[in-house]
């Protein structure tokens, strides 16, 4: 993929207030605008009380700003009997989510560069399965899963999501590193051989500190992914143990009791946070980083 | 490592299609019944809305994301202001999970207090914008939302696309005297086959997964009308029990991915070899 902050290849629109660059900046601000709608729709409800919203306009500024539904969205919302908040569901994750991103990356930078440098009996296979394994449907896989989790005593707990999210992580993780470590000069790699180096003193002092942008790279994929996830979440895991977003959807979803859009909104918005801030913070990497995870099946 | 892989998913893959062909209720058991569960689920109301919706998703949301990607791309490609903030904006839905996009969609549909209301009491009483509690329509909001968290991705990939082009290509048409529009459709679309092939895929692999969307926004109602094959797949399996069901469902969905991917395998690697 060419890079994105190379020049613009279109036609240079001639004068800065002619009429196609009036339709052409009319266009993409009324496009934006409709992509930010729904953003704004939620801060503002969230920031509205109850009477407020049942009265006014979805799309009004809130007259009287409130964060009791924050508050309440945090600490004190119900799933079913547990009335503890999201907060629960936001400390599962980050349990779920530090494990995962570490174990998966670790795994598959160093799968991605033995595949790339040493190739070994069946590595050629080995990496088609993982290509393939990419774009199987995860239905198939889900049952057989919980089996193996249920034999292993680990079906309902954190660790068996972090397990689950490392394997599934694997394919496009280790083809993210294969094609980055396969692009590093091999004479480096034979030079530090005749040095003496190892397969893990390349790894570490080679390889590692010459590709800290794939690493950057590989972590928002993953970040954003694991945290987003909700299949995996809602299979594997039981009402203690459920991820954010599990947790969001009973809130919101559920059927008894008066709905609190505000609380409903504020909630979203806490669960969209952490993604969100990595989308605003990371820029370029996390279009990379999105690009490649794009594939995962 | 790699016995963990080969294990999910060569053997997690073929565990599921060999008990497809079993009768397995709540657990699974080897006695096998041949094609009766295919039968069933070709014979099931709620497999062939599922299917039906999926298709009609499928195409609509393939052509629109395409459409929209592009001439979103072609519009920040114009050597305009503000190139960044604009895609960023396109973009952050992306970031967003399902769950989220489909709660707030299913907010701002709200028959009472959303959209439709506003424009209400705009003054225009008998305004109807409520998808997601009619089954006509119901697959059209859904598109809605999903359109709205897809396209951004699509567009970044369109873009880059567009920068890989020879600004010599437009110099060339510009000197033959054709028009901006006639440049695009007869030569930077053409000359943009791989990415659009690369964006098709993409969109593909994702249209078969639908599944957490639909959770969030209406849990597969009003009725039937918004089922899909992947929720099919989990109720079967996880709610009502009947493994076989499920089982068969998902092979259909493989079935369906490697119908998408072998002819896109062959375009890609076909020729030369891989890796």
């Amino acid at each position: 993929m060419a890079d994105l902050n190379s020049d613009p290849q279109g036609p240079r629109p001639r004068r800065v207030f002619s009429r196609t660059n009036i339709m052409l900046y009319g266009t993409l601000i009324v496009v934006a605008l409709y992509y930010l709608l729904p953003l704004y729709v939620m801060i503002a409800t969230s920031l509205k009380g109850m009477p407020e919203i049942r009265l006014g306009n979805i799309f009004a500024p809130p007259v009287e700003v409130t964060f009791e539904p924050w508050v309440k969205a945090w600490s004190t919302a119900c799933t079913g009997i547990n009335c503890d908040g999201l907060s629960r569901g936001f400390w599962n994750s980050v349990q779920i989510l530090v494990p995962s991103v570490i174990l998966s990356i670790a795994i598959a930078s160093i799968n991605g560069y033995a595949l790339a440098r040493w190739r070994f009996k069946g590595s050629e296979l080995f990496f088609s399965i993982l290509i393939v394994g990419a774009f199987i449907p995860y239905q198939t896989m889900l049952y057989p899963l919980v089996i193996i989790l249920r034999e292993i005593g680990l079906m309902g707990s954190l660790w068996g999501l972090v397990l689950v999210h490392t394997i599934f992580g694997m394919p496009i993780l280790t083809l993210l590193f294969r094609n980055y470590f396969a692009a590093i000069p091999e004479d480096l790699h034979k030079a530090a051989r005749v040095d003496g180096a190892g397969f893990w003193g390349i790894y570490f002092r080679i390889m590692l500190p010459m590709s800290l942008p794939i690493f950057v790279v590989a972590m928002i994929l993953q970040v954003t992914g694991i945290w987003n996830d909700f299949l995996f979440g809602v299979i594997y895991t039981k009402p203690d143990t459920y991820p954010m977003t599990v947790q969001l959807n009973n809130i919101v979803n559920s059927v008894q009791g008066i709905k609190e859009y505000n609380v409903n909104m504020a909630a979203t918005l806490l669960t969209a946070a952490v993604p969100l801030l990595l989308y605003f913070v990371s820029g370029k990497l996390f279009v990379r980083g999105i690009a490649a995870g794009a594939v995962k099946g | 490592m790699i016995l963990t892989v080969l294990v999910v998913f060569v053997g997690g893959t073929t565990w599921t299609v060999v008990h497809s062909f079993t009768k397995s209720k709540l657990l699974p058991k080897l006695n096998f019944v041949g094609l009766d569960q295919y039968e069933r689920l070709w014979g099931t109301r709620r497999w062939l809305v599922s299917i039906e919706n999926l298709a009609m998703y499928g195409a609509l949301s393939l052509i629109f994301t395409l459409v929209i990607g592009f001439t979103l791309a072609a519009l920040l490609d114009r050597k305009i202001r503000g190139e960044a903030v604009f895609r960023t904006i396109f973009l952050y839905p992306f970031a967003l999970s399902f769950i989220v996009t489909g709660l707030a969609w299913q907010w701002i549909l709200n028959p009472d207090l959303g959209v439709q209301q506003v424009v209400r009491d705009l003054g225009w009483t008998t305004f109807e914008l409520n998808p997601l509690n009619n089954p006509e329509t119901v697959m059209y909001g859904i598109l809605v939302a999903g359109l709205w968290q897809g396209t951004g991705l699509i567009m970044v990939i369109m873009l880059a696309g567009l920068r890989g082009i020879d600004e010599d290509i437009w110099k060339a048409a510009r000197v033959d005297g054709i028009g901006t529009t006639k440049t695009y459709v007869r030569i930077i679309i053409p000359m943009m086959r791989p990415v659009f092939v690369t964006a098709l895929v993409l969109i593909a692999s994702g249209i078969i997964k639908l599944y957490d969307l639909v959770v969030a926004l209406t849990n597969g109602g009003p009725g039937l009308s918004s089922e899909v094959p992947a929720k099919y797949v989990i109720n079967y399996m996880f709610r009502a029990q009947n493994l076989g069901q499920g089982f068969a469902a998902s092979t259909m969905m493989l079935v369906s991915v490697a119908i998408i991917l072998i002819p896109w395998a062959f375009l890609e690697f076909g020729g030369k070899k891989r890796g």
